[in-house]
């Protein structure tokens, strides 16, 4: 940490620049966070992203488009699955491929297991964040079960691969099922076990509670999507409002927050595992037999056009502009990354709090660096 | 005892027809499909702007289009938003594309979803090589502000009106605009 010291034109007062970053355990990645402080209380903050600028949008210029499923594993590192799919469904939609019902299901029970791999992460390094080392054991434990059943079904832990265009990569493996069932009766008591433990703490209220606050409005002028936006009041879920693959089929609710501060940025997701699970049971039941990928090309050669598809990843609103001109390379793919858009509002959160509590603020967003910076 | 013995392979000598080359292929064009809510929104868009404004309404596949010139660009994203039974308060991304051989190089497009109808909507206008200058919308939505920056950091667009156009993905200093179809992709010494 390095710390400046300027003085203030308007009454000559000295204004303290403390640098947070890139270097910092913290952040989250590589994000630096220049903060100006008056006494305890933040007057200005400047984040600086880019560190892990890898230009995924431009390889994937250069790549087939089965090829890119890869590189977008690569862009949410923690929820991988979630970012497959989102360039998938892109895909998809400007080839007009019809996806078969059990690989919809597939793609649904693991997106959803991966969303909730994604909160137990969350949940996990936001108790370290406010200097509490215990959630982080309860959540890795429940998360690594989730993991476990990933390495069994795609053969990797992180990096999966396994959402391909048409499709899924392979079909199940036999006592799947089973496996599921188990880790969903482990994760139900898991998930209120890690909220008993930390959620109504009083120490832990002190911390977020009226912290980084943002109004509805503000949040949607920002841009600001998913767990972070209904934290401030507003119903917005796209899984609901704009359905894609199949989740018009399943009933659950969208939890919302009252104050957006970084209790309910807190809470909303922990309420939201309790939704995924509800919709991985409901998925689970009706998960058809059949084929598992649609007769798709290993090179495809989509025609020429232009989609837009939004998703909702565990962060918020992951969308995919891709455009092609008819070759089997895309033309030029954007991501709309929830993260890059959420860290926006990020100067209006810390506007006003105190300097300890820019940490707190800063992990309730829920960064992932690698998918900021693309 | 085992021999083998290494035949030299045998070029085969078929007067094949050169295939056509991919230049030569057809495109096909995605024909466009409009769910109800994009139709709705095609009917409703048709009586929102004023006589005098240039704008053409299109479809691209499954997403409504207006294509607009720079100059009208700021005054059609305020009455997107501003419209009562529009109201476009979400911003959800600006990317830059590049049109490398086209005259109108750069197409930009605004993506844009309405939180109380959930239409969405592209937004598309373009600029010259020569002169990429187009104005800035961050005074409609402010989450424009990084999307823009990012558009000019990569692209070399400039959003004229901007308060802070400074790198955001790349390094002070870095030449080039990466994101540009002429930016090599190989070759290319960083330090």
């Amino acid at each position: 940490m390095q710390i400046h010291e300027t003085e203030n034109e308007t009454d000559g007062s000295i204004d303290l620049m403390i640098n947070m970053g890139p270097q910092h355990p913290s952040t989250h990645g590589v994000f630096r966070l220049v903060i100006w402080v008056d006494g305890e209380r933040i007057i200005k903050s400047e984040p600086h992203i880019g560190y892990l600028h890898r230009g995924s949008e431009k390889i994937c210029e250069s790549e087939h488009y089965s090829q890119i499923v890869t590189l977008f594993d690569r862009m949410d590192y923690v929820g991988n699955l979630n970012s497959e799919l989102a360039f998938c469904l892109a895909t998809e939609k400007i080839m007009d491929v019809c996806v078969p019902e059990r690989a919809e299901y597939i793609r649904v029970i693991l997106c959803e297991l991966n969303r909730v791999a994604s909160h137990m992460l969350f949940y996990g390094v936001y108790g370290l964040d406010a200097g509490a080392m215990t959630p982080i054991l309860y959540a890795f434990r429940e998360r690594e079960k989730i993991q476990n059943l990933f390495e069994s079904v795609t053969g990797a832990r992180m990096m999966h691969n396994y959402i391909r265009i048409g499709g899924v990569k392979e079909n199940l493996p036999r006592d799947f099922q089973q496996r599921l069932h188990e880790v969903l009766e482990h994760l139900k008591r898991g998930i209120e076990e890690c909220d008993a433990l930390i959620s109504k703490n009083e120490m832990f209220l002190a911390r977020t509670k009226g912290v980084g606050a943002i109004s509805g409005a503000d949040a949607i002028d920002f841009g600001v999507t998913g767990p972070a936006l209904r934290a401030s009041g507003v119903v917005e879920d796209i899984r609901v409002t704009d359905p894609y693959s199949i989740y018009d089929r399943f009933d659950f609710n969208i939890p919302v927050g009252t104050y957006g501060d970084c209790w309910d940025r807190f809470y909303v997701r922990v309420e939201e595992m309790r939704e995924s699970v509800k919709i991985i049971e409901q998925a689970a039941r009706d998960l058809p037999e059949g084929d598992i990928s649609a007769a798709v090309r290993r090179i495809v050669r989509p025609p020429k056009g232009e989609v837009f598809v939004r998703t909702e990843s565990p962060r918020g609103d992951l969308a995919v502009f891709l455009v092609s001109d008819g070759t089997d390379t895309p033309y030029r793919v954007k991501v709309r990354a929830p993260s890059f858009a959420n860290l926006q509002a990020l100067e209006q959160m810390l506007q006003g709090a105190y300097l300890a509590d820019a940490v707190l603020i800063l992990g309730s967003i829920d960064l992932i660096m690698g998918e900021v910076d693309r | 005892m085992l021999r083998t013995q290494i035949l030299p392979r045998k070029r085969k000598t078929v007067n094949k027809k050169p295939s056509p080359s991919r230049r030569a292929r057809e495109i096909p064009i995605a024909p466009p499909r409009l769910d109800p809510r994009g139709e709705e929104l095609f009917e409703v868009l048709k009586g929102v702007f004023p006589s005098g404004l240039k704008c053409e309404i299109g479809i691209c596949i499954d997403i409504v289009t207006i294509t607009v010139p720079k100059e009208s660009l700021v005054q059609v994203c305020q009455l997107l938003k501003d419209a009562q039974n529009l109201s476009f308060d979400y911003l959800c991304s600006i990317s830059v594309v590049d049109y490398e051989e086209s005259e109108q190089r750069f197409e930009i497009v605004y993506h844009m979803v309405s939180l109380s109808t959930y239409y969405k909507v592209a937004v598309k206008t373009s600029v010259v090589s020569a002169d990429p200058v187009l104005p800035t919308v961050t005074s409609v939505w402010r989450s424009a502000e990084w999307f823009e920056r990012e558009g000019h950091d990569l692209f070399g667009v400039i959003f004229l009106g901007h308060s802070n156009l400074s790198p955001l993905l790349l390094y002070e200093g870095f030449d080039g605009f990466p994101g540009r179809k002429s930016f090599p992709f190989h070759d290319y010494q960083e330090w």
